[in-house]
This record gives C-alpha cells, sequence and structure tokens, in this order.
C-alpha cells in the first residue's frame, strides 16, 4: 500500500478507533494493572495494600518458585526443540506435495478440536489402564515373556503425571504452531536454488543444510516462537497431565490467584512472562525485517 | 506473522504468493533419483498420525459398551446419555453458543473496521492501533486471563456472560483483524475512488463496495472467532462468575472421574467442526466465483 492512496480527508479514525479504545480499555489498562501490582505489598485477605516495595520479585526468585521457573523453562525448551525437529520434514514433505491443501487441513483439523479433549485423549491413552499400558503387557507378554505378577498380569507403567508426559502432550498440542510457518517458508522457497547448488555438485543432505535451511530461518524463529510461547504460558496441560512435580508457571500463576491469594506474586510471575514473550515476538520482527531488507538489497544490485 | 497467513491460505485455497512455473516445476524434480517414499514423506505420515491417533482413539471408546479401556461391545450407550440425559451438558451448550456468537459479532465488526480504516486511511493514531492490534495474540492466555480477572474485579464488576464476551471479544479481535488484513490488502484502491468519483457518499462505498469485496475475510474472521471462543477454557474459567460454558463442563468432568459420555461428545463435536470447515471453503470458493 503506498501513500499516496491514502486521502487527505477521511473517516479512518471512526472505522479504527473503535478497536484502539476497546484494547486500551480491556487490554492495556489490565496489563498495566499488574504491573503496579506486582510492586505492591501482599495483605493477608487475597488483596493488596498500596505500599511500593520488589518483596514480590524477591520471591520469585527464590529458590522456591526459581526451581519452577527453570523446570518450564527447560521442558519449554526440549518441547519447542522437538516439533520444530519434526515440523522441518513435514513442512518440507507438505511444501512438495501435490496435495497441499488436503495436507494443510489435515493438520489443522486437530487442531481446531477443543484442546481439552485432546488433553483428554491422551489421558485415556497413557492412563493406569491405558491403552498404551494395554499394548505394553501386551506385548511383554507376547515377545518377552514378562509377568510381573503372580497372577501373570503386567505391572502397568506409570506414564501419567510426569514430566514425560507433559512434554509429550505439549508437544502434541502446539505442533502445528511449527509446522505451520515452517511450511509457509518453505513453500515460498526456491527450489531452482537445490537444483543449482545439486548441479555444482552438493549432496542431497548438503544441499538441504546448507542452502535451504539458512533459506527458510525466518520460518524456522516464528516456529519456534509460536511453539514457545505458548508452552512456557501453558496451564491446561500440566494441570490436567501433571502432577505437582511437573506443575508450570502457568499453575503457579493460577494457584497464587485462586487458591493461595497472594495477588503481587501472581502479577509479579505475569509481567516476567510478559516481558519474555514480547521480548521473543520483537526478535522475531527484527528478523523477519532485516530478511525482507537482504532481499530488497538484492533486488536493487 | 506467516502462522496466519498459512491458515488463510488453507482456508482459502489460495496462495499469496504466487509462484512461478520454474519453481513449481524444480519442486517436484530437484531429486531427480529420489525414490517415491523419501524419509520427509515418512515422517510427514508418522506426524499425521501422531496428530490423529488420539481423536480416533476417543471415537472408538465412545462405541464401547463398558467404562473401562478394553472393548466389550459395540454400543451406542453413551450416546443415548449424551442426548436424552445430560440436561447440565445441554445448558453448558447453549450458554458457549450465546458467548460464541455474540463475541463473535462484536469482534467482527470492530476488527473488520479497524481493518479497512488502517489499511486504506492515515490518522492520528494509526501507529498506536498497528502496534496493539496484535499484541492480545501472542501473550499466553494465563496472563490475559489474570490481568482481565484484575481488571474487572478492581471496577466491581458482576462475573458473568458480560464478563466472558467481553474477555472473548478481546482474544478474538487480533484474529479477525489479521484475517481482513489479508484480504484488504488484496483489494484495489482504485475501486473505492471511481465509487467515489461516480457520486458515492462514504456510507454507500463502505456498504455497497467494500463490505461485498472483502466478505470472504470477513465470514473466516467469524468462524475463526467462533471456533476461538467455544475452544477457550483459562480465561473464561477466570471470569465466568457461575456461569458454565461447554470448556469449563467438560474440565469439571474431566477432573471428577470421567465418563466415556465425553467420548460421545468428542465425537460429536468433532464432526461438527469438520462440517464447519467444509461449509465455510464451500461456500467461500462459490463466494469467490461469484465475484
Amino acid at each position: 500500500m503506498t501513500e499516496k492512496k491514502f486521502r487527505k480527508q477521511n473517516p479512518g479514525p471512526f472505522y479504527s478507533w473503535p478497536m484502539g479504545i476497546w484494547f486500551s480499555i480491556f487490554f492495556i489498562v489490565p496489563i498495566l494493572i499488574i504491573i503496579c501490582y506486582s510492586f505492591m505489598k501482599n495483605d493477608l485477605y487475597g488483596g493488596v495494600l498500596k505500599e511500593f516495595t520488589i518483596d514480590a520479585y524477591r520471591q520469585m526468585f527464590s529458590p522456591e518458585y526459581g526451581e519452577i521457573f527453570l523446570r518450564t523453562l527447560w521442558m519449554t525448551i526440549i518441547a519447542t526443540f522437538v516439533s520444530c525437529a519434526i515440523a522441518i520434514p513435514c513442512g518440507y514433505a507438505m511444501a512438495r506435495s501435490r496435495h497441499q491443501t488436503l495436507l494443510l487441513i489435515l493438520v489443522i483439523i486437530p487442531f481446531l478440536t477443543n484442546s481439552l479433549i485432546r488433553i483428554f485423549a491422551w489421558m485415556t491413552i497413557l492412563g493406569e489402564e491405558g491403552l498404551l499400558n494395554s499394548v505394553c503387557g501386551f506385548f511383554a507378554k507376547a515377545f518377552f515373556f514378562v509377568t510381573q505378577n503372580k497372577d501373570g498380569s503386567f505391572e502397568p507403567v506409570q506414564f501419567m503425571y510426569t514430566k514425560g508426559a507433559v512434554i509429550l502432550v505439549s508437544i502434541y498440542m502446539y505442533l502445528p504452531y511449527a509446522i505451520l510457518p515452517i511450511f509457509t517458508s518453505i513453500d515460498r522457497f526456491d527450489f531452482t536454488l537445490l537444483e543449482a547448488a545439486r548441479d555444482l555438485g552438493a549432496s542431497k543432505p548438503g544441499a538441504i543444510f546448507r542452502v535451504m535451511l539458512p533459506g527458510i530461518k525466518s520460518g524456522i524463529i516464528s516456529a519456534i516462537i509460536f511453539t514457545f510461547i505458548p508452552i512456557f504460558g501453558n496451564y491446561t496441560v500440566p494441570q490436567i497431565i501433571g502432577s505437582t512435580e511437573s506443575y508450570m508457571l502457568g499453575n503457579t500463576i493460577m494457584d497464587q490467584i485462586t487458591k493461595i491469594g497472594n495477588l503481587p506474586l501472581a502479577s509479579a510471575i505475569s509481567v516476567v512472562l510478559t516481558f519474555i514473550s514480547m521480548a521473543a515476538i520483537l526478535f522475531m520482527i527484527s528478523s523477519e525485517k532485516k530478511e525482507q531488507n537482504l532481499k530488497t538489497v538484492k533486488k536493487e544490485s | 506473522m506467516d502462522f496466519l497467513v498459512s491458515i488463510i491460505m488453507a482456508i482459502f485455497r489460495k496462495n499469496p504468493h504466487a509462484k512461478n512455473e520454474d519453481n513449481k516445476h524444480a519442486k517436484r524434480n530437484w531429486k531427480r533419483h529420489s525414490p517415491k517414499l523419501s524419509t520427509s514423506k515418512i515422517i510427514l505420515a508418522l506426524t499425521l498420525a501422531f496428530l490423529f491417533i488420539p481423536l480416533f482413539v476417543i471415537v472408538f471408546y465412545s462405541f464401547n459398551e463398558s467404562k473401562g479401556t478394553s472393548f466389550t461391545k459395540f454400543s451406542l450407550v453413551w450416546y443415548e446419555e449424551l442426548f436424552l440425559h445430560s440436561g447440565t451438558l445441554w445448558q453448558s451448550l447453549f450458554y458457549t453458543a450465546i458467548v460464541a456468537v455474540a463475541s463473535a459479532t462484536l469482534s467482527t465488526i470492530i476488527g473488520s473496521l479497524a481493518a479497512i480504516g488502517n489499511s486504506w486511511y492515515k490518522f492520528f493514531g494509526r501507529s498506536y492501533i498497528q502496534s496493539i492490534s496484535f499484541l492480545p495474540m501472542i501473550l499466553p492466555e494465563v496472563i490475559m486471563g489474570v490481568s482481565i480477572l484484575i481488571f474487572f474485579s478492581g471496577i466491581h464488576m458482576y462475573f458473568g456472560l458480560t464478563t466472558i464476551i467481553i474477555a472473548h471479544t478481546t482474544f478474538c479481535l487480533p484474529f479477525v483483524y489479521l484475517m481482513v488484513t489479508a484480504r484488504v490488502d488484496e483489494f484495489d484502491y482504485s475501486i473505492i475512488e471511481a465509487a467515489h468519483d461516480l457520486g458515492a457518499s462514504e456510507k454507500q462505498t463502505l456498504f455497497k463496495v467494500i463490505i461485498p469485496a472483502i466478505m470472504p475475510g470477513i465470514l473466516s474472521g467469524f468462524m475463526m472467532s467462533i471456533t476461538l471462543s467455544i475452544e477457550d477454557f483459562v480465561i473464561t474459567s477466570l471470569v465466568n462468575g457461575s456461569v458454565i460454558t461447554l470448556p469449563i463442563y467438560v474440565y469439571n468432568m474431566i477432573r471428577h472421574g470421567v465418563s466415556p459420555v465425553i467420548n460421545a461428545l468428542s465425537f460429536v463435536l468433532i464432526i461438527f467442526i469438520c462440517t464447519l470447515t467444509i461449509i465455510l471453503r464451500k461456500s467461500l470458493k462459490s463466494f469467490a466465483a461469484a465475484h
């Protein structure tokens, strides 16, 4: 859209300002309030006292909550890494396929299904009498003749309520967030470059790793960020699939609000999470802009 | 926002980044001696299986007569229970529908107008609106829920349908805005100039020229909002007061002993979502053909 097209006298504000006002009231103001709350003192009745203090932040980085923070961080990093590692070959296969639309819809349908129901499905699979345990028991008996109990039954493995289960289900929930941006950028990628690399003597994996992966860098960065942020702030998956040992920051915030009633601490954690998300998004936008600038420079020269 | 572009692509079935024939050709042939079954295809097939297995498991167990996970006998007993003996569930579905329609309508109107205003007009505060327009989309749900909860309790608002609708509108708006913007950007501004030259007023231009032209974008924004609103649990559970919507009902069911009625309900919902997607795509296609 070039600037020339903008008209001088126009109803633009009447079109746009309703959204601006809506977000100012119901989004910006609430965020400002929690920033204020995070610097206030906690009172015993679940409210706040209007006194400036940084106790909430001190408490957040104390060993008790610091551990939850670190745990959340590494669980998120594992889940993000695995999702992106799966998403790159998937996006590649989808971009090269003749049935792109069908594949896209197949990826999106599970993603549109209610998230609680998908988590519930995993409960059915991972539970003590769940599908995975019956399959394990069947194989143990049929192939390894393992029977742990006297009556010949197989002792079920504890899959639910572990960190592994939370990571697995998180990957399941947010995989489409990784596949879609990677697919888009591979689809836009100029495949003649790969042909050229092959003609110049590169091996197949060499061509993919040294030509294609740098070419779709911005897609990979957005995939990482789109999976990292929601997993990092996730609440439902650890709440249902996990136990207190695998609770993440989201659960801590909710517990502080609904059970313990420490509003400043909940606000402080929220503020830190907000800043991490914002920093990630700004990083993504700047890297996208850099790439676009590079492209225009190349075209001009 | 690449991710949204690809969703829009999937729904519109139209590639916004026109590819040249060379690239298409290259895409299929760049590995001239590659076998039919490549590693990436196998990984894609496994991933799709991974994405669909839980859904199949649910559907499978919904036809199971007994409560446990061993399949005893095919029966429709859970569907009977779902349709005939779950009064509170239908009540919650009713609330969910009210919230979904109300918040989708609100966010579609506000978001579409903002998309038109921000793409075509220059005015005071344009960059402010542009930069806050996508923020609610990227913030983790818990934070948005907590901040809006503190805000509502600060102004002593009564928690109920109104608060849920406000919260849902807030997180649906960025999606509508982005989808409509994608459509507006494709649209030729000179058509509006032509309308003005032919004597149309601002109002006539909006209702007779702009809105019909970007209708597919508005429709998909509306549908997206409906899905997001039906789906949301975290934010709703914070601002719901005593109103029980469907996700909250399902969550309570999961918490207090699992009943296979959820399986039956899930199957019904999956069918519903699939039909909705198909209808939407068909109608969009016929719409695109008509214009």
